[in-house]
């Protein structure tokens, strides 16, 4: 028995302690918008926010969010409207859209920490995030797009 | 052949003599049961006081078991000898210590004898205790009979004879044990003394980050120089911690009062009850035992270097992120680098540096280890936040790989040669534990 909040909305799941945070996310909560991609932790597609920090669902063991607050793609913005999202949208940046769940709540955590980030930043921080389709320019691109927004007054800093 | 039989006759009577001084001095009478005193007959201010020093001294740690009552012991304690249960510390009066009065307490804590007058095992830290004031025991007092009362009785521990023997701590006491208040040394400040009262008997620091001896005594001149616990590395607290810079103040302070610091890494393992239990101290204490730490480890004769440690640190940031056919390098940016990559002058608080955390600089890999396959929980560490544990995504060899690759590639130490065995033991540790 597990209790967390996820986007705001505190649950309580009647599951073993170490049930990975996304089959919780995805089957017991009922939010289908984090992905399920290699399951080790090693490609990012299911990366959500714990305490406001990316983490890895497919290996953080829903015992370790006791108590914490999850965020997933569907909640980093009610409507929809975080400066990334809008940016992914403008620049069309998927491909098949798989990873962008992953990506975009990876990404939103690095512009909080590297509010100008460098082609280093975003290499070092989006590497853990892969995407089959090979989009990364266009990433690199919509998290400079967003970056920018941010700077100039937009509110999810 | 006469006085080969008067020698012999001798001897007995000596062996019979020592035996009897022996128990003479091993006797410590019995102290009267009382009735259990009313919860109300305590005042809600020294209770208070108990609850705050119960929090920094841990007392909850080791006695309370998953599943049981609060205090009401049965936690199991691995030690060299055996598995000891620690006890009911809840006043229940058929099981615990609900019958004793205020001087049995005291005497239990201070000199390590229960209340019907037999030895208690030095696991009880009675010999870091021994130096509690008079008005700290009083207020602990206070604080346990207030509990609510949890019928359960000891577990029998799992020491072979004659180690079970509690008689024979009078001669272990005899060795090791050296009871009297904290004595305050003239030649510092108020805030060092308290410090140092609370890291030497209240937090019993050395208990963990003192070597123990062959009989399970904290080497006294070898105070705080690191020890194993629990498939865990105490480091060492003195200058000899080999962290790239050394443990200040302010370092310390905000690793023992939030579970992370800048410059060292997150409070994680047997260290995380330590941040808990002393959340409910106030901040002048912990700053005090920051104090005294810092002069322990001489942070500000070791100053001198750190700002290049830290230069150095953060020159490591891009190691690994662009391209490269280095495999390990390719491993680390994959599975750590998103969140622990840092750029600019300092690392976050909130993206533990690893080229600055203490257990990439220790001689043993086991914390890294440790913390790489269990991840760490919201409850350690930075309250809310977590790290995946790798241990179902990763091998061992590819735990084994990181190891090595952070080490080679962000300290100026020598590789680590026990990464299997570590990771191997690690592993069996947690598995036991499902």
């Amino acid at each position: 028995m597990t209790t967390f909040s996820i986007n705001g909305r505190s649950v309580t799941v009647d599951v073993e302690d170490d049930t990975p945070l996304l089959w919780v996310v995805r089957d017991a909560v009922g939010l289908t918008g984090t992905k399920f991609g290699c399951g080790i932790g090693l490609c990012g597609a299911c990366t959500v926010h714990v305490g406001g920090r990316p983490t890895r669902s497919c290996i953080t063991s829903v015992g370790h969010v006791a108590n914490a607050e999850v965020t997933t793609i569907e909640g980093l913005d009610p409507a929809g409207q975080h400066p990334l999202q809008k940016a992914w949208v403008a620049l069309q940046v998927p491909q098949c859209g798989y990873c962008q769940s992953g990506q975009i709540m990876q990404a939103a955590c690095l512009l909080k920490d590297f509010p100008t980030p460098t082609d280093q930043d975003i290499d070092a921080v989006m590497a853990g995030n892969l995407c089959r389709c090979m989009t990364y320019i266009r990433i690199r691109n919509a998290i400079k797009a967003a970056a920018a927004e941010l700077r100039n007054g937009g509110n999810h800093g | 052949m006469m006085s080969l039989k008067r020698l012999l006759i001798g001897f007995a009577g000596l062996v019979v003599l020592g035996l009897l001084a022996f128990f003479v001095l091993a006797y410590e009478p019995a102290i009267a049961p009382i009735t259990p005193p009313p919860a109300a007959s305590f005042p809600a201010d020294l209770v208070a006081r108990g609850e705050a020093l119960a929090g920094g001294g841990y007392c909850t740690n080791c006695h309370t078991a998953k599943g049981w009552g609060a205090f009401a012991g049965g936690y199991a304690m691995q030690t060299p000898f055996g598995v000891i249960y620690s006890t009911n510390i809840t006043p229940d009066p058929q099981t615990d210590i609900g019958t004793w009065s205020e001087a049995a307490f005291a005497r239990a804590m201070r000199d390590g004898v229960a209340r019907d007058g037999s030895y208690l095992f030095p696991a009880f830290p009675y010999t870091h205790f021994t130096k509690l004031s008079d008005d700290d025991v009083q207020a602990l007092y206070a604080y346990l009979m207030t509990r609510a009362p949890v019928q359960a009785p000891p577990q029998t521990n799992g020491l072979p004879f004659p180690l079970n023997m509690r008689v024979l701590q009078a001669g272990w006491r005899l060795l090791f044990f050296h009871p009297g208040r904290f004595q305050p040394d003239p030649a510092r400040d108020a805030a060092w003394n308290r410090g140092a009262y609370l890291a030497q008997g209240l937090s019993h620091c050395g208990a963990c980050h003192t070597p123990r001896n062959f009989l399970g005594a904290e080497k006294d001149d070898d105070r705080y120089a690191g020890a194993p616990v629990d498939e865990w590395i105490a480091p060492p607290l003195t200058a000899a911690n080999p962290a790239p810079t050394p443990w200040t103040q302010g370092e310390l302070h905000a690793f023992l009062r939030t579970g992370v610091s800048v410059l060292h890494g997150t409070a994680a393992g047997p260290m995380t009850p330590v941040v808990h239990g002393l959340s409910t101290v106030p901040d002048e204490d912990v700053q005090a035992i920051a104090a005294y730490f810092a002069t322990i480890d001489r942070a500000a004769e070791r100053q001198a270097g750190a700002d290049a440690a830290v230069a150095r640190a953060m020159s490591y940031a891009s190691l690994g992120t662009g391209n490269t056919v280095d495999a390990d390098a390719r491993l680390y940016t994959s599975a750590c680098a998103s969140c622990h990559y840092n750029a600019g002058k300092l690392p976050l608080a909130a993206r533990p540096d690893l080229a600055l955390n203490t257990a990439l600089s220790l001689p043993e890999p086991t914390n890294l280890i440790q913390v790489v396959l269990r991840g760490i929980g919201s409850h350690e560490g930075i309250s809310g936040v977590v790290m995946p544990g790798f241990a179902p995504g990763f091998t061992d060899s590819d735990v084994a790989r990181i190891a090595a690759y952070l080490r080679r590639t962000r300290t100026s130490l020598p590789p680590w040669t026990d990464l299997d065995q570590t990771i191997a033991s690690v592993r069996r540790q947690i598995d036991a534990a499902r």
